[in-house]
């Protein structure tokens, strides 16, 4: 197993915020983690990458607990977090961003450069402009290219639909699902319940801290639960017939 | 359009007693008197008998408020009022024909822009300032020579040191002279037998203890640094204060360090090499051109620093600490060592003065970290050219001040620059191209990295 959660629990001082929570991630996986604002998918994912500590439970990497690794450390391991609202540097350029994502290992630089510019065409367009003045869409590109410079075994994702275009949505999701099909695992928190299951093996429900629904994406896609609460679905008669697609040019009014 | 009548003008000009055209004449009115003109003119005036005060008699303890109406009824309080009144009169009337101005310059200023786009050379440029830096001290006189050294070559030295932790790394150190003092102390416990009144077995040349010094303060930095780099912004900066007070009352309460009286007799620095021998003495000159290569070799290696692998990991903390911790840069420990060579720079200056200068633990007090600070922002954090040259210019403004002003009021108007400077020109005197890029940025809400190391939070963090 690649990651490993084993009945982790973290608290923000009093406030308990993941309780005995279980999730596993196997090797060249799309594992997504559903859930309403403040279930604890952000703290799960800072947990995994070291930046919030447990109160109890581990977290494994290759079956080895990670509690004492410190989180620079962990992209040695293999393990990239791209963290929740991006988080680019603002006033670097687009490729002193990505280099960052190179920190720690420069032997291939050149190379990973190549191969971010080849997934997202338009950052090599826009290499030398400050990361902060390019669009949110472009940012998530850039978040996600910058994670991908370690070459990671596995790819944590917060979010990465925040706050973008439908049409950009889809961009981003089909990229996901390209690096994964290069072997990397991948462990995607979102709020897009439909995108994120489409492209997903399996998938986690967590509510207020606590996992409460987990499964094959397929399954989860069928749940009534899941389509309620995360997809909006009217769950009245299974076969209800979906309402009549606008015709282009057709009056709305 | 001239030569054609055909369109008669359709506004008929009236009358206007200023014989301006009347939409200038009222454009002017409205500026001056209208209602943001008056509390302008207000505000003016009340700058005016401000100035008049500050710069007036001063009082006695039986009657505080002797010296406000002594100055108030002062005649100077007319000349004060028609500076205010004068100001007023800039302050609406700019706005108003800076268009124009800005117009009539176009076209030099174009030039200038061209100028500043064309790859110059630096290197020229820094040869013209290095020459202009050797040469300056020759056309001065004794007492401004000696202030070159004492107060603006040190303090550069300092200042530059003091970036690395400020611009470089984006922490907040107050407690920076506390460096300098340990360098300083150091000189003294080595060099002299009665300097202090400890001094090690072993007596040195002052020059043996230059390695000493920048690894005890190095030393010193990471002890501090260790623990407390954890901090935010602001919690750093209070407990460097605090460090920073804790040495200079060592300095003042020890019987190690001679007490308040500070340290007589630290010998001058002298080379004896291969029957070879000189010594700095008493003449500044010999001190200012060391310090001005000692300058010159920590601009150049920290300018290779700042290019460096670590100098972008540095700014990347300043950025987003978070990020930069998850992009695999371990953050503490680029911080410690931030923290550590703007250290051991304070500690390398505190051996010169040491050596050269008399000092006592007044030397070392809070106002003068407080200073280091203030020479850095106004000079412009990151750049290295600009806080040598914000130091030349702040503390040759203290210089020239000593003799036109009275001592007591000197931090008055020290400090009336420095705050002109920060609402007009926060990126400092020379910004380097990356802080300008950020105070840009944060302007505009993106990033908050000129807010001295505490990273931004604005995506938050998600229970």
């Amino acid at each position: 197993m690649l990651l490993e959660l084993v009945d982790v629990e973290v608290a923000y001082g009093a406030v308990t915020a993941l309780r005995g929570v279980r999730l596993t991630v196997d090797n060249g996986e799309i594992v997504t983690l559903l859930g309403a604002n403040g279930a604890g998918k952000t703290t799960t994912l800072r947990t995994i990458s070291g930046l919030l500590r447990p109160r109890a439970g581990q977290v494994l990497l290759d079956g080895e607990p990670l509690s004492k690794i410190p989180a620079h450390q962990l992209i040695r391991r293999g393990v990239a977090h791209s963290p929740e609202g991006r988080r680019i540097f603002p006033a670097m350029s687009v490729r002193e961003n990505l280099l960052m994502g190179a920190f720690h290992d420069r032997k291939h630089v050149a190379e990973d450069l190549e191969r971010v510019f080849a997934l997202f065409p338009r950052l090599k367009e826009r290499v030398s402009q400050a990361g902060g003045t390019l669009s949110g869409g472009e940012q998530q590109m850039l978040a996600i290219g910058r994670a991908i410079m370690s070459r990671p075994r596995l790819l944590l994702l917060d979010e990465p639909s925040m706050g973008l275009a439908p049409l950009v949505v889809q961009t981003i999701f089909e990229v996901i699902a390209q690096i994964n099909a290069t072997g990397v695992a991948v462990l995607l928190v979102e709020q897009n319940a439909a995108q994120a299951l489409k492209i997903a093996n399996r998938g986690y429900v967590l509510e207020t801290g606590q996992v409460v629904l987990e499964g094959p994406a397929g399954e989860l896609l069928a749940d009534d639960r899941v389509r309620q609460a995360y997809l909006g679905e009217d769950v009245g008669p299974p076969e209800s017939p979906a309402a009549p697609p606008v015709q282009v040019g057709e009056k709305i009014l | 359009m001239t030569t054609t009548a055909t369109h008669p003008s359709p506004a008929p000009p009236t009358p206007s007693g200023s014989g301006l055209p009347p939409s200038i004449g009222k454009w002017l009115t409205e500026a001056l008197f209208g209602r943001a003109g008056l509390r302008m003119l207000a505000v003016c005036l009340g700058l005016g008998v401000l100035s008049a005060i500050v710069t007036g008699p001063g009082s006695t303890a039986d009657e505080p408020f002797d010296g406000i109406r002594r100055s108030v009824i002062d005649p100077r309080i007319v000349t004060f009022l028609l500076l205010g009144v004068a100001l007023w009169v800039v302050v609406r009337v700019t706005p108003l024909v800076w268009p124009i101005l800005v117009r009539g310059f176009e076209p030099a200023r174009a030039q200038v822009t061209e100028l500043s786009r064309q790859r110059y050379s630096p290197i020229g440029l820094n040869l013209a300032l290095l020459a202009f830096a050797i040469l300056i001290p020759l056309a001065l006189g004794a007492p401004a020579r000696q202030s070159l050294v004492n107060d603006i070559a040190i303090y550069a030295l300092l200042a530059l040191g003091l970036n690395v932790v400020i611009g470089y790394a984006g922490m907040l150190d107050l407690g920076y002279i506390a460096f300098f003092a340990i360098g300083a102390y150091a000189t003294a416990y080595f060099t002299s037998e009665k300097a202090i009144n400890v001094h090690s077995p072993v007596i040195l040349n002052p020059f043996f203890v230059f390695p000493i010094a920048f690894v005890l303060a190095a030393i010193a930095g990471v002890i501090l640094g260790g623990p407390t780099l954890r901090l935010r912004g602001d919690y750093l900066a209070i407990v460097t204060l605090g460090f920073g007070e804790i040495i200079q009352l060592i300095a003042n309460n020890s019987e190690f360090t001679n007490g308040p009286r500070g340290a007589f007799g630290v010998p001058h620095l002298s080379i004896h090499v291969f029957g070879f021998h000189y010594e700095w003495g008493q003449d500044p000159l010999p001190y200012y051109y060391l310090l001005l290569g000692l300058i010159v070799i920590t601009m150049i290696a920290f300018g290779q620093l700042e290019r460096s692998r670590i100098g972008r990991a540095w700014a990347a903390i300043r950025e987003d600490e978070i990020a930069a911790e998850a992009t695999g840069v371990p953050t503490l420990r680029l911080k410690l060592l931030a923290f550590a060579i703007g250290a051991s720079v304070s500690g390398f200056a505190g051996v010169m003065y040491a050596s050269k200068q008399f000092f006592n633990p007044q030397t070392f007090s809070l106002q003068a970290s407080f200073l280091v600070v203030t020479l850095v922002i106004f000079g412009g954090m990151g750049s290295r050219l600009g806080v040598v040259v914000g130091t030349v210019i702040l503390q040759g403004l203290a210089f020239v001040l000593r003799d036109l002003v009275p001592a007591t009021d000197r931090l008055i108007y020290f400090g009336a620059v420095v705050i002109i400077m920060m609402i007009f020109r926060p990126q400092g005197v020379i910004p380097s191209r990356r802080r300008k890029r950020e105070i840009k940025l944060s302007e505009a809400g993106i990033g908050g990295a000129d807010s001295l190391g505490a990273a931004p939070t604005a995506a938050g963090s998600q229970t």
